[in-house]
């Protein structure tokens, strides 16, 4: 059933990393992505994977999930180790294989970028596992606030998103209906040259966006007759809130840094 | 006496080249009323619901809520006292949940948030959907839906609320549903009610009937006195419910049914009766 449907990869839980708000977060994971690139021993290296551990040990999700959830960037962090390992050609050799020469620069260098890309790539997807997309647009809403002085439209934004979040299941099932409806009538999506099944997905996507563009129109009035007249003068019932252990955990990150650039060499 | 809506020889087309959708049509609907508002597809009875609260503006005539002239300025006032119901459960949700949803009127009248949470239990609490809080749109029945539908529009808490064709996507069960959510919205909370059907089987419970056709008003009178011109609704493509078919027959064929029957019990109290008084 529908039931089980889950935009994104958000994992429903009550961690410590679960209840922090989502500015936060973001704002933490930003910095972190930047000082990543900072890191150049194996002591900052070491502080950096203690922390992106202690996180993601903290989300208490599972570890196999969380792996698993990685599978599609794996080929890359070990692609970018390979074209290190073979292309970079300083230190002493320590390992040859027939023609092939192994420098310990390169072993160096491609371990680092690879823990680098890993480090990035879990801290991120941290970020979507813990928190729902609605709880992500309310943080962007609320982080690119100060733009609306620049006639940013931050609301009108924030709003494009949640509603996008809401119709997706509504289009999925859609999706299903008129594929079943289509497949009723002879289309074949599954078998066939490559060519032809391009060719059955037309039947499938007009009427999908006859049906969306008149959504979108019965959606509008809707609101409109519901009072909706833009972010001006408007409330809110979802609220963010800063606490304690958010500065918790800006204390924490801080320290991380310094230690950081102490570490450093 | 002040109505709380009325409509003075309003005509309205969509565009200019178009032949008019409204044609003089004056009424007047009064403070906790329940009009039911009847018509085949194109007699014009959505674009008066439409006009109502301002979403169409008409080209002739004058439409006052509440005493308030219908106009540009006055939309969004008006929005406040008229809430309306549409007919398709899914364009009309506009929150990631039903919490969400219920709340999305209130924001844009900028409601303090403290009031919208107490709003969102309490309009919750009257539709019967109090546990449904966290549920996102997709796993929500059709009927379900529409019953969202009306707590967001009483969580506003308007003196009108417009339900234009809201059991037509539904099924039998859903249908029944709201119908019986409405009846009870109504009798518990003080408002005026304005329901737009095709189906004459809706219309039973409320107090006055307007019926449409080629955007003219046609009839107006209680439930009884419409069913009782059942020929002429026929003429005008409304389908009588089985109980008017069969009194009609039963009218035929000889018997003397005095007063219209609404439902299969008020047939009946008629037909046992009926030696009585002969």
């Amino acid at each position: 059933m529908s039931s089980s449907m889950i935009i994104g990869q958000y994992v429903p839980g009550n961690s410590v990393i679960h209840r922090l708000d989502p500015r936060t977060k973001i704002a933490i994971i930003f910095f972190f992505v930047l000082i990543v690139f900072f890191a150049n021993s194996v002591m900052s290296y070491g502080l950096l994977t203690l922390f992106a551990a202690g996180s993601a040990i903290s989300t208490k999700i599972p570890a196999n999930y969380l792996i698993k959830g990685l599978l599609p960037v794996w080929f890359l962090i070990v692609f970018t180790f390979l074209l290190h390992l073979f292309v970079t050609k300083e230190g002493e050799v320590f390992f040859s294989f027939l023609s092939f020469e192994f420098y310990t620069g390169g072993l160096i260098q491609g371990l680092a970028i690879s823990l680098r890309f890993f480090l990035l790539i879990l801290v991120t997807s941290l970020l979507t596992l813990t928190t729902t997309p609605i709880e992500i647009t309310d943080a962007i809403e609320s982080m690119l606030g100060p733009l609306k002085k620049i006639r940013f439209p931050v609301h009108e934004l924030a709003l494009m998103m949640s509603i996008s979040l809401r119709f997706i299941p509504t289009l999925m099932q859609e999706t299903e209906k008129i594929s079943k409806a289509q497949a009723s009538r002879g289309v074949d999506f599954r078998t066939g040259p490559v060519k032809e099944r391009i060719k059955a997905v037309v039947p499938l996507l007009v009427p999908l966006f006859v049906s969306a563009f008149k959504r979108a129109e019965e959606l509008a009035m809707a609101m409109e007759a519901r009072g909706y007249q833009g972010g001006e003068g408007r409330t809110k019932l979802r609220e963010l809130h800063t606490g304690r252990l958010d500065i918790y955990a800006y204390f924490l990150f801080v320290l991380v840094i310094i230690g950081l650039f102490i570490t450093r060499s | 006496m002040s109505h709380f809506i009325e409509f003075r020889n309003v005509s309205f087309r969509y565009r200019e080249d178009q032949p008019w959708v409204l044609v003089n049509v004056s009424f007047t609907v009064q403070a906790d009323e329940w009009l039911a508002i009847i018509g085949h597809n194109g007699s014009g009875k959505s674009t008066i619901a439409k006009l109502m609260n301002g979403l169409l503006l008409p080209q002739q005539g004058e439409i006052f809520v509440d005493g308030i002239a219908v106009n540009e300025e006055s939309i969004w006032d008006i929005r406040k006292r008229v809430g309306m119901v549409f007919q398709n459960p899914d364009n009309q949700f506009v929150g990631t949940t039903v919490r969400d949803d219920v709340a999305f009127g209130m924001e844009n009248h900028g409601l303090p948030r403290q009031l919208m949470l107490k709003r969102v239990q309490s309009s919750l609490a009257a539709v019967g959907m109090s546990d449904y809080q966290a549920h996102e749109p997709h796993r929500l029945s059709g009927g379900q839906k529409q019953r969202i539908a009306i707590a967001s529009v009483l969580a506003v808490a308007p003196q009108l609320i417009i339900l234009d064709e809201a059991t037509a996507m539904l099924d039998p069960k859903g249908r029944l549903e709201i119908m019986e959510t409405i009846r009870q919205v109504q009798e518990t909370q003080d408002l005026s009610l304005i329901t737009i059907t095709h189906d004459l089987k809706e219309v039973i419970k409320a107090d006055r009937v307007l019926v449409m056709n080629q955007g003219r008003t046609w009839l107006e009178g209680t439930p009884r006195e419409v069913f009782a011109a059942k020929d002429a609704l026929r003429d005008i493509g409304l389908d009588t419910p089985f109980v008017t078919k069969l009194a009609a027959e039963l009218t035929a064929a000889g018997l003397t049914i005095q007063r219209e029957p609404l439902n299969h019990q008020e047939l009946l109290e008629e037909l046992w009766t009926l030696h009585s008084k002969m």
